[in-house]
């Protein structure tokens, strides 16, 4: 028998970045929001053992449990898709504030040239220009347009940096200096700067200084303690959902924050409208039905199009005719094409740093260069960052020397303090054949099917990630390396190493109802009272890390969804 | 603030963590994350209060679930490892079998956050782990089977060879040159050297990196609390601190 609530406003299913910012945003201006997160309550005061790699970073303390729910993989159609069991390539949050509390905190904005990607490359470089299986598109929406959205999300979370000089315009400067500079990252602008490239200390939401934010929240600066990225801040200096906008919107009295709370349908009707959300109070098990007036779906990319498959809302995506739109364009990120170097008479305080610490440059990444004579488009930053390297899981050592006994032992030891690494964050361009879909055989705790992806690297990420670990290569030769190792070669998509969790697609906006599956307002074209927050909004996946672009795509839908409760109907 | 003497010692032996937690629940409210950072007494730690006068043994160095001749042979393959050398410590010294013991009676040995559910197939190994086993009955089964192997090749049991031809017995496993049907050779090799670094340099209350010295043999100073003094400046060796230095 389940148990029906009253109706409320709104509804969210996923308390995040994206439930946060919808959350603090609606419940300012009256309406009233039940939140539904399935995992735990966070705070603060859990991270004060936080300090512990082996607890955190290699058990993953505070990532989703896999045996309750997770996701299959195939490397094409011909493949069985079989279960992600352990954790590999990407990390799912769990718990109040979700994937937002275990980031790093690299805080961009997405390049003008990355929403309007399809026009832009025909416009310079012709039609051909696009393989005729890599299926981008605009994004329904201009940099400019979103430009204050991005602005506001940074002020809210007070984001430490300093102005790209390849970016897009900015309306105002960032809202706290930029992060200190480590001698390292010195070397790195130095050396790129010789090169003639432009390079700029990455936005940071671990912040630089104390901060009071305009919702008058007050945090602290970071204290560059190194354990950010698989960590929640025991400072609160990272910006996260639970430091910032969440306890905005319980100021108000009119958040209903649920933990425990296992959203599995949505409920919708004959007229074509959400009712509500269907959940499981998995302390109970009890089957909940919270009825409201908009439900905004703000879960990872993977479940948002799981919730969406599961409640036959919208049209899934056919790979074989390139038709429907839910699940497809699911992207990633091309990231190994990188570089380490050793310097034999320099030694660096490798264990120090903050998530979001380094320079980077934007002089090979989106269109900021000329494609004409190279077999891919796109590119990506080239960074160096000091996250700080935690023991267990960094011990380089040189390409092709043995991984155990003696030499491994000297060699790790030699260079845990005398190597640094330049990397790309390659955008990652989305295909015919690359897409989410429901899985045949598995099933999550309930019974639902889990999601399967089905997706490799194609020749265009292989050829980007030659030329990025050669940019790499090269950096590292200005700053002086001795010994210089980069990648050769990007082989195939192994879900079983960590590469970053920047997964995107399956639910994405545009301006046509035919080959998107939201406006930009992220708001449903097949449902007009159900908006889809996340990065699983992104027509293909930028060169930068999605955070920035995610926070400013949720400010775009609280005002849209302000609007819909005001005036109702579609917003564009 | 009042700073007479009486008081000092009273102050100092405020733990970071009773600070951070009676302010939290002081202010609550909307300063939840922050302002509190910038008002931490750094450097105020004081653990020696902890320390008992009384030399005591280390309890903790017992099995939860090897036998003790499979906890000979892990001990042994481990230094195989991370051989003690003139660096410093190796694995034997460092506690990383102790360590393995102990992770592997727990959820980790028995795969508690894995999906674990059917059907298994055989993946291609960019698709990773798909066995129906879990890491404890890999080990048992691991073990047993390096025994075999060591007196197949050698006559001897694993622990009583020469260290060449353990590492002999140990690189068999790792390029899979040892044919086992139940599980991966490579495999269980890629694990114990997983967990061999996890002994080595996890913190020292899970029984591995004993005293600190896995940490102090790279020059990892473990768990501060900020390093904002010297994150601009040259290289800094550090005494390291766990986080039992911050209770």
């Amino acid at each position: 028998m389940v148990k029906k609530l009253p109706k409320v406003d709104v509804v969210i299913a996923g308390v995040g970045w994206g439930g946060g910012i919808i959350a603090s945003e609606l419940t300012k201006q009256g309406l009233d929001v039940v939140g539904l997160e399935k995992g735990q309550e966070r705070k603060t005061e859990d991270y004060y053992m936080v300090h512990d790699e082996l607890r955190y970073a290699i058990r993953y303390e505070l990532m989703q449990d896999l045996s309750k729910d997770t996701i299959t993989f195939r490397g094409n159609e011909r493949m069985r898709a079989l279960p992600m069991r352990q954790y590999g390539s990407f990390l799912f949050g769990d718990g109040l504030g979700g994937a937002g509390v275990h980031w790093n905190g690299q805080t961009f904005r997405f390049l003008p040239y990355d929403f309007e990607i399809r026009s832009r490359t025909i416009d310079r470089y012709g039609k051909d220009k696009i393989p005729s299986d890599m299926t981008i598109q605009d994004w329904g929406i201009t940099y400019d347009e979103l430009e204050p959205y991005f602005n506001k999300f940074e002020k809210m979370a007070g984001i430490s940096g300093e102005e790209n000089p390849l970016g897009g315009k900015r309306s105002e400067k960032y809202p706290t200096k930029p992060m200190k500079h480590s001698p390292q990252m010195d070397m790195f602008k130095k050396a790129t700067e010789n090169l003639n490239y432009h390079p700029y200390t990455i936005p940071s939401a671990n912040l630089s200084e104390a901060y009071t934010n305009p919702d008058g929240i007050s945090r602290a600066a970071c204290q560059y303690c190194a354990f950010c990225e698989r960590f929640g801040c025991e400072y609160g200096a990272k910006a996260d959902p639970v430091v910032t906008v969440i306890p905005v919107a319980e100021k108000t009295g009119k958040f209903d924050l649920r933990t425990h709370s296992w959203v599995r349908r949505v409920l919708h009707n004959k007229d074509g409208k959400a009712n509500g959300v269907l959940y499981t109070d998995i302390t109970t098990g009890e089957e909940i039905e919270q009825p409201a007036d908009v439900v905004v779906l703000t879960s990872y990319v993977f479940n948002n199009v799981k919730l969406l498959l599961n409640s036959k809302i919208g049209k899934p995506y056919d790979s074989a005719t390139g038709t429907g739109v839910i699940g497809k364009n699911y992207a990633y990120q091309v990231v190994k094409g990188a570089a380490s170097g050793y310097f034999k008479d320099e030694k660096f305080n490798n264990f120090a740093g903050a998530g979001a610490l380094g320079m980077v440059i934007d002089d090979f990444n989106g269109d900021n260069f000329d494609h004409s004579d190279v077999d891919f488009i796109h590119g990506g930053y080239l960074s160096l960052t000091q996250t700080g390297q935690r023991p267990i899981a960094s011990n380089p050592i040189p390409k092709g020397s043995p991984v155990w006994g003696k030499e491994f032992k000297n060699n790790s030891l030699n260079y845990i303090n005398q190597t640094l690494s330049v990397g790309a964050m390659g955008a990652s361009m989305p295909y015919q054949h690359h897409y989410l879909d429901l899985d045949p055989v598995y099933k999550d705790t309930f019974g639902d099917p889990l999601i399967r992806m089905t997706y490799d690297f194609e020749k265009q990420d292989r050829k980007l990630a030659n030329f990025t670990a050669k940019k790499s290569a090269d950096i590292l030769k200005e700053m002086g390396a001795d010994k210089i190792d980069s990648m050769d070669e990007l082989g195939p998509y192994n879900i079983t190493n960590y590469q970053s969790t920047h997964n995107t697609g399956g639910v994405i906006m545009g301006a046509d109802p035919e080959t998107s599956a939201v406006n930009n307002y992220l708001q449903m074209w097949d449902m007009e009272n159900l908006f889809v927050v996340g990065a699983s909004a992104f027509a293909h996946n930028g060169g930068y890390n999605p955070t920035g672009t995610v926070g400013a795509l949720a400010y775009r839908a609280a005002e849209g969804i302000m609007k819909y409760h005001k005036n109702g109907g579609m917003l564009a | 603030m009042a700073d007479d003497g009486k008081n000092q010692e009273e102050k100092t032996d405020i733990s970071r963590r009773k600070f951070l937690r009676n302010s939290g629940y002081a202010v609550g409210g909307l300063a939840v994350g922050g302002v509190l950072g910038g008002v931490i007494p750094w450097g105020t730690d004081d653990d020696k209060k902890n320390r008992t006068a009384k030399q005591s043994q280390n309890y903790n160095q017992a099995l939860m679930f090897f036998t003790q001749a499979e906890f000979n042979t892990v001990d042994a393959a481990t230094e195989r490892i991370f051989p003690n050398d003139e660096n410093g410590p190796g694995a034997h010294e460092l506690g990383v079998a102790f360590f393995i013991d102990h992770q592997l009676a727990g959820s980790y040995g028995f795969n508690a956050r894995d999906y674990m559910q059917p059907p298994f197939f055989h993946g291609e190994k960019e698709q990773g782990y798909q066995g129906r086993l879990k890491r404890r009955e890999i080990f048992k089964i691991a073990l047993r089977e390096m025994q075999n192997y060591s007196h197949q090749t050698f006559k001897k049991g694993f622990t009583e060879l020469t260290e060449e031809q353990q590492d002999k017995v140990l690189q068999d496993f790792q390029k899979d040159n040892v044919k086992l049907t139940t599980i991966s050779a490579s495999g269980f090799f890629d694990l114990l050297r997983s967990l061999t670094l996890e002994g080595l340099y996890s913190d020292p209350l899970y029984g591995g990196n004993r005293d600190m010295d896995g940490w102090r043999m790279r020059n990892y100073p473990g768990s501060q609390m900020s390093y904002t003094k010297i994150i601009e400046g040259e290289f800094k060796e550090m005494e390291p601190k766990s986080l039992r230095d911050h209770m």
